[in-house]
């Protein structure tokens, strides 16, 4: 096996793009996500690969949607305020089948907000992260290691389903220190070999290709978007992913995600040794959605906590998970105040065994 | 059983460098750990602190509000968290720096004149090494052997030569 090493989640999650074949990095810094940057600026060029930073983050994405338009590996990453600015050339690239991998480290806002943890734009990547019908893979991740495994897959899965992948981090998985091994111990190869749609050079040995958003007839955009729509039931019914503990006879069962997930199960964890009867289950595709998954570990419980670090955004989908059969209540911390387990445990406390 | 530690001064004087190397201790010992420092404008020379957590079981919270065992390095930093330790926990104190005593009896202090000893042996810079020695003495977080494999893990290659020193500051720390 591979040696533990400990790196900042940023980090490692960079060096896993570059063994993930990624071979193109479009970025602009913002706090605190910048390692990502900071990593890429010195790694890339001993892999032969490009790191650009670019004049904005606008800029960034639009290279995004022209290196992946090429079929090369690529990626982009920001935080919250600089995903807001990059959601117009997101919504180019699905509209284009692009696939491409974009990382959010997530802090506070609305507006510049703060720079602290923050999972405020749940809303943002699972409901309208640009304009037109169109969805993205979003993983959540709730480790470092799990930072690390997760970019391959999301490049996998852009890749097979020409769409993009989001990475939805924050500040605190960004930012500490845990062990991390990696499995893919060489470099993926990325080339457009394999991708017959790429726009790349092919000496007129074939029909060029075209890469395009715009269909001024509404019957062809309606028939584009259309067959979109139904990978995306293909996604659905391979990729989603959720994860559940101690659901089977739990009262209380508790939804979260992210590093909000590890929090809640330290709480969860401390509840059972007091004797409560709560489990926790936690999404780990955000997009697809695991409502099957989380209606399946809620079956058996009274009552459902949803815990986010934000005013309560993934709250509703619980809500429709579980088809609004049982109470489900809310615990959140917003503005960049992570919560404390004891905080989720006095929560759990007050809810355990209420009808 | 979680090892809780909060590390905290002023930017610059290695308090993220000295959590680091206690998740190194604690990776070696075939623990679960996680580092968290604090990030933003505190890193530019502002008041600065780390989380480390070394657990047997894997580590939910990796921000430590209620330390077992606090380092300090400026009088903020003791101010701020001098009361947030628990019951039984203990508290290394760079009384170089540090004017203030607590009058707390449920905690095990230790006053150390940490920077005033470094600048006195030639260890500029090393007050926060010779602080963790002295927490190797009252804890036995680690063995000796392990806070060298750290060390040669943690200080890069082109900087080996401070390794020797660094393990010096440690066994002064100890002598405290």
């Amino acid at each position: 096996m591979a040696e533990k090493t400990l790196m900042k989640g940023n980090e490692a999650l960079a060096e896993a793009a570059i063994r993930a074949g990624c071979k193109c990095f479009f970025g602009y810094p913002i706090t605190p996500q910048t390692e990502i940057s900071a990593y890429l600026s010195k790694r890339m060029p001993k892999v032969g690969g490009v790191f650009l930073q670019a004049e904005s983050e606008v800029a960034a994405i639009n290279m995004v949607y022209g290196c992946a338009g090429s079929g090369i590996r690529c990626m982009t990453s920001s935080s919250s305020p600089g995903i807001s600015l990059k959601t117009e050339g997101i919504s180019y690239i699905a509209g284009s089948d692009l696939p491409c991998v974009i990382i959010n480290v997530q802090r506070g806002g609305p507006g510049l907000g703060g720079i602290q943890p923050s999972q405020a734009d749940y809303w943002q990547v699972t409901h309208a992260l640009g304009h037109g019908d169109f969805h993205a893979i979003v993983f959540a991740p709730a480790s470092v290691q799990e930072m690390v495994d997760t970019v391959t897959k999301a490049f996998d899965l852009a890749d097979e389903y020409r769409m993009p992948a989001v990475i939805l981090a924050d500040g605190l998985l960004g930012q500490m220190m845990e062990p991390v091994t990696f499995e893919d111990t060489e470099i993926k190869m990325s080339d457009a070999s394999n991708k017959p749609w790429a726009a790349c050079g092919h000496g007129n040995k074939r029909k060029h290709n075209i890469i395009n958003s715009l269909y001024l007839k509404p019957d062809q955009l309606e028939d584009n978007v259309r067959a979109r729509f139904e990978r995306y039931e293909e996604i659905k019914a391979k990729h989603t992913e959720a994860i559940s503990d101690y659901c089977e006879d739990a009262d209380t069962v508790v939804v979260a995600y992210g590093s909000t997930a590890r929090l809640a199960k330290s709480a969860v964890e401390a509840a059972r040794k007091e004797g409560i009867k709560v489990g926790i289950v936690r999404p780990v595709t955000l997009w697809p959605y695991p409502a099957k998954e989380i209606a399946e570990a809620c079956k058996n419980a009274k009552n459902v906590l949803c815990v986010e670090m934000s005013m309560g955004q993934m709250v509703d989908d619980v809500k429709i998970a579980i088809n609004c059969s049982k109470p489900v209540e809310f615990y959140g911390r917003t503005g960049g105040i992570i919560p404390k387990p004891a905080e989720i445990l006095a929560k759990i406390r007050e809810m355990g065994g209420k009808n | 059983m979680t090892n809780e530690i909060l590390l905290a001064g002023f930017g610059g004087q290695g308090i993220l460098f000295m959590g680091k190397m206690l998740a190194y201790f604690g990776l070696y010992e075939n623990k679960e750990v996680s580092w968290l420092p604090s990030y933003g404008p505190e890193m530019r020379g502002g008041t600065c602190n780390c989380s480390v957590c070394i657990s047997d079981d894997p580590i939910g919270s990796p921000l430590v509000d209620a330390p077992n065992t606090l380092i300090v390095m400026n009088t903020p930093s003791y101010d701020k968290f001098i009361n947030t330790v628990v019951p039984g926990g203990t508290v290394l104190i760079d009384s170089s720096l540090v004017e203030a005593k607590t009058d707390r009896t449920d905690i095990n202090v230790y006053y150390v004149p940490a920077t005033a000893l470094a600048n006195e042996n030639d260890m500029k810079g090393m007050a926060n090494i010779i602080l963790l020695g002295k927490l190797l003495k009252e804890t036995n977080i680690t063995s000796m052997e392990t806070v060298k494999k750290a060390m040669e893990k943690v200080i890069p290659p082109k900087k080996a030569h401070l390794i020797e020193a660094n393990i010096k500051a440690i066994e002064l720390g100890m002598q405290q």
